[in-house]
């Protein structure tokens, strides 16, 4: 009986993290996103036009794409020298999500799956106002962006 | 007592030397040296040339598209609306104090609106202008 149940309770423990595998198609963010400590190279050199995004919010292999095509940065050359660009890089690979079980390796955050599934209930009139404007711009609306911090009850989306 | 004398010889010199420099940016300095490297005719730094290249537009970008129509203002990016610190040092103490930082940024900033590099010259111009502010 107790082998029964055993056995019950490992079906449903397999069915429930398939069903975030599924939902997420592996693409899922990692935890933490941010680690207690962050690099301060990583903090100083990404804020300068965006949010310092957390590592965890992408896998290694994005970020390793990412950093190896700064010189091609979303339409700006973002280039650093070389002990800059490999310490960043380093800290990027080293807490990227460790929860991304897909295949994939997207260079931006918004063509990911755990993030589209997130944001899929706001309507297109929110991120069209001045103070959202883009979808790059996180801390718009998550206002623990800046140390990490995600989760719903910090949202606040302005007006 | 011959050392007294000494010291307030050199405080007194300091005292006067102090005022004249204060207008003095080491940074600009070396933008100097190179400005007479490119031009050999080179006079000085212009606040009114640093002004015009501050509002020029080449292409849908200028200067002022992110950092507002004054550096003493703090501004916003125009594509991912971060906000950023007002550049004149008037406004913002920590700016122009770290040279490959601001190296940095006009070799940055001056691909994204002039999509090309600046001259020693227009550096310099641009920092007349943000420390005349």
């Amino acid at each position: 009986m107790k082998s029964l149940s055993n056995i019950l309770i490992t079906l449903v423990a397999v069915t429930l993290s398939l069903t975030v595998h599924a939902r997420n198609n592996g693409e899922e963010r990692g935890r933490p996103v941010l680690p207690t400590h962050v690099n301060a190279k990583w903090q100083q050199e990404c804020s300068g036009c965006h949010l310092a995004f957390p590592p965890g919010l992408l896998p290694a292999a994005s970020w390793r794409k990412l950093m190896s095509g700064l010189d091609q940065h979303f339409g700006t050359n973002a280039a650093l020298g070389e002990p800059d660009t490999v310490a960043i890089t380093e800290f990027l690979v080293k807490n990227a999500s460790n929860r991304w079980s897909a295949n994939t390796a997207p260079l931006r955050i918004t063509e990911s799956h755990w993030y589209k599934s997130r944001h899929s209930e706001l309507s297109t009139a929110i991120w069209k106002r001045a103070s959202v404007k883009s979808h790059s711009n996180c801390a718009a609306c998550h206002t623990g962006a800046d140390k990490g911090v995600f989760d719903e009850h910090r949202v606040r989306i302005p007006r | 007592m011959k050392k007294n004398k000494n010291k307030t010889a050199w405080l007194a010199g300091l005292a006067l030397a102090l005022p004249l420099y204060a207008g003095a940016n080491p940074i600009q300095d070396s933008y100097r040296a190179a400005a007479k490297q490119e031009n050999p005719a080179f006079k000085d730094f212009s606040a009114a040339a640093g002004r015009k290249l501050y509002t020029t537009k080449v292409g849908e970008l200028a200067c002022a598209s992110c950092h507002t129509d004054s550096p003493m203002l703090e501004g916003k990016h125009a594509k991912t609306n971060k906000v950023i610190l007002p550049m004149a040092p008037a406004a913002n103490p920590k700016r122009l104090t770290d040279a490959a930082n601001v190296e940095k940024w006009f070799k940055r900033n001056c691909n994204d609106v002039l999509k090309r590099a600046c001259t020693a010259q227009e550096k310099g111009d641009f920092m007349a202008y943000l420390l005349s502010r």
